[in-house]
């Protein structure tokens, strides 16, 4: 298309009604573009305005808190007007007292209290406390609050309120990653004690190893099986890999509930074989092996279906040939079928590791205390303790692991590859 | 498959071991589900067979946990069965209220995904798409994205007050969350991956010279789209969209976050239900949920069939 002028000694090539042609090709084809473009665009609209700005909007949330900002504002003023380090004298103590009588006024002194709270926990009820006080205090105040409480007086509180006073925060990453600053506003690891997020964020990363592993061991075999057996037989048998697939995520796992019970058909079965006696029934759910053995049931089919699409691609008539050249089995394997398996094993494994990364719904049924994964925990700061800033932080960590194991995927294997079914 | 003639004793061995794995691997994917089946029908409050079903004595059977299903929540659980005992169980029952719930958000979000998903993969699949891979890229991600992130952000998105509502004094602003609409929108999304994905694939197989050959006959585009084009390509939308209505007939995470009390489905009963007090009626639903995505996965083949013998490929 664009040697539409080859021979400039004549001019341009013109279309019959005296265009050039290069300038009719580009306009059709920009014709052509726009209306490939416009049957796109509703859907992108759509998945724009409700799936992407509503993860923005998480973003957002996990920089910004105004639940302290927006309802002190002379304490706002005050820090703005006082760099860090200056003293805490009484012109701050009358800031702090008129914000809380304006909280008590509007009932938000547990909102402002909250935001603190997730700084330098017990700190609530400073909040509420001091709301209910203030309004029989007399000045001078900062007397009269460190009588209240002496918590008024700590530097910690105040370096706390100081950081709050800005919406924009760094804050809740450090949460996420075990991190907090100390009384001059450094940042510091928390207690040894306290320390959970990255913990959980690495076990999150070695359950997903390790049924990624355990789902490429098992679904080897399988997709081999459905290669190479006549089509009719591994239609049958394919049937057996689908019928999981298209099974509701909570049937699955609610089997596994029934199967692995100490009181289950499986343990059941053992003390029947006598392979354990009636006491000593296994554990082997509500903790790690119970995520283990659900999520790979789980996740199987995902790695079995583009194993066996690739698998299907192999003649094999190379591994014959590799046969007849003097090579053992397990050679002709290792060095001829096995490396054209690879697409498949990427493809089969990252796709696994990539939605086994954000599971839910199995580790918090099946996973008691130590088969947790950071999900669960995303899932407790929205549902239970209501720090969505630092559920939204969590997420957005989370989100960017994934996001580049996505990226890994699209280079590797090409999201316009991907299969179902 | 079949062993060669000069296979040596230990890759016969080998050989026999390797079916027997297999034979292992396929019983660790199609027992537990088979497994809740016999067990819905147990007589005892137990998740194990107990001696009587085991012995196949029919006492050790018994109908009742579905039973306890059709009553859960109904006004005269032990009305006769007569006309009003299942007018009762239509309105009240709360098994059926969360079915009702789940097939019209499914059915709802299945048919925003589908058009919307099969529009654009007409458009994804022409040669001339700018921005093919980055689009794709976005349209895919709500299938990456794990879910609790997904239903955290939409938590935030539809929590916020700004959709156009009529309340009760005129025009005020309302929000999404709540709302049926809400986790129709929220399905759709989660569904369209699904939807982009099959039909493209379809697509892709699609031969082009079919829509040239119906305009070189006189066809307008549109004639052209509808006579030929969209009945070769419907087996793809059709399992597309079954994907996407299993995904919201399963979605539980969304609905617990978006949803409101009033919104029951299917999947937060039985989320509910497995997190209080697990009991024989949640195998009940499950077996009746594995019924359903045996006959669902039946539909999938036989078009995934129709389908590869419209376009000349026999499947043997």
């Amino acid at each position: 298309m664009t040697d539409a002028t080859t021979d400039i000694s004549t001019g341009p090539l013109t279309t019959a009604d005296g265009r050039p042609l290069k300038a009719a090709l580009a306009a059709s084809l920009a014709v052509r573009r726009r209306r490939a473009f416009m049957l796109v665009a509703p859907l992108f609209l759509f998945i724009t305005i409700s799936f992407i700005v509503p993860i923005g909007q998480m973003l957002f949330k996990s920089v910004y808190n105004d639940g302290f900002s927006k309802n002190a504002p002379a304490l706002v003023q005050w820090f703005k007007e006082h760099p860090k380090g200056a003293e805490i004298d009484e012109s701050a103590y009358a800031a702090l007292h008129s914000d809380l009588i304006l909280m008590r006024e509007q009932k938000t002194a547990g909102e402002a209290g909250t935001r603190i709270n997730y700084d330098i926990s017990g700190t609530r009820s400073l909040f509420t406390g001091g709301a209910r006080k203030a309004a029989k205090m007399e000045p001078p105040y900062k007397e009269a609050f460190i009588d209240a409480d002496k918590d008024w007086g700590d530097p910690n509180v105040w370096r706390a309120m100081r950081s709050a006073s800005n919406p924009f925060t760094i804050d809740f990453y450090l949460a996420a990653n075990d991190l907090t600053r100390d009384e001059s506003g450094a940042i510091t690891a928390v207690d040894e004690g306290q320390a959970i997020y990255k913990k959980l964020m690495f076990r999150t990363l070695v359950l997903s190893i390790e049924i990624t592993a355990l789902c490429l061991l098992l679904g080897f075999p399988i997709a081999h099986l459905l290669a190479t057996l006549p089509m009719r037989k591994a239609m049958l048998l394919m049937i057996l890999v689908l019928l999981p697939f298209w099974t509701s995520l909570l049937v699955r796992t609610t089997s596994w509930m029934v199967l692995l019970q100490s009181q289950g058909v499986l343990n059941d079965i053992f003390v029947w074989l006598g392979i354990v006696d009636d006491e000593g029934r296994i554990q082997m759910i509500y903790n790690e092996m119970g995520t283990i053995i659900a999520m790979t049931h789980i996740l199987l089919p995902f790695t079995i279906l583009p194993l066996y699409s690739v698998m299907k691609t192999i003649p094999p008539s190379y591994v014959r040939a590799a046969r007849s050249l003097g090579a053992t089995s397990w050679t002709a394997f290792r060095r001829v079928y096995l490396p054209q398996t690879l697409p498949g094993i990427g493809a089969g494994g990252l796709l696994v590791f990539i939605l086994a990364m954000g599971y839910y719904i199995t580790p918090a049924l099946v996973g008691g205390a130590d088969g947790q994964m950071i999900s669960n925990m995303i899932a407790f700061h929205m549902q239970k303790s209501l720090n969505w800033s630092l559920a939204a932080a969590l997420a957005a960590q989370l989100l960017a692991v994934v996001l580049i194991f996505f990226w890994i995927y699209d280079k590797l294997v090409g999201i316009d590859k991907m299969k179902l079914g | 498959m079949a062993l060669p003639v000069y296979a040596s004793p230990l890759e016969k061995l080998w050989h026999y071991t390797y079916i027997v794995l297999c034979a292992g691997i396929f019983i660790f994917l199609i027992a537990p589900i088979i497994v809740i089946i016999p067990l819905s029908f147990n007589a005892e409050p137990y998740f194990t067979f107990t001696d009587k079903m085991i012995a196949f004595d029919p006492e050790g059977y018994s109908i009742r946990w579905y039973d306890k299903l059709i009553t859960f929540g109904m006004v005269n659980p032990d009305a006769p069965r007569d006309m009003s005992f299942w007018i009762d169980f239509w309105q009240h029952a709360a098994w059926m209220q969360a079915a009702k719930n789940s097939v019209i958000i499914g059915v709802f979000a299945t048919i925003l995904a589908a058009g919307l998903g099969t529009i654009a993969a007409l458009g994804l699949t022409r040669p001339e798409m700018p921005f093919r891979k980055q689009i794709t890229a976005v349209l895919i991600s709500p299938m990456i994205v794990p879910i609790i992130i997904s239903a955290t952000g939409m938590f935030f998105f539809y929590s916020g007050k700004w959709v156009p509502t009529v309340g009760s004094d005129g025009f005020e602003w309302g929000r999404l969350a709540g709302t049926y609409a809400g986790i129709i929108l929220a399905h759709a999304a989660l569904g369209i991956p699904f939807v982009i994905i099959t039909v493209t694939a379809t697509l892709s197989g699609f031969d082009q010279s079919l829509v040239r050959a119906a305009a070189s006959l006189g066809a307008n585009p549109r004639t052209a789209f509808f006579k030929v084009q969209m009945p070769l390509i419907m087996p793809g939308v059709i399992s597309g969209g079954l994907f996407a209505f299993v995904t919201s007939f399963d979605e539980v995470v969304a609905v617990l976050f978006i949803a409101d009390h009033t919104q029951q489905t299917i999947p937060r009963q039985m989320w509910n239900g497995i997190r209080e007090q697990i009991s024989p009626a949640i195998l009940a639903v499950a077996t009746l949920l594995v019924i359903l995505s045996v006959s669902l996965l039946t539909v999938v083949e036989l078009l995934r069939r129709r389908s590869e013998r419209l376009r000349g490929m026999s499947p043997s």
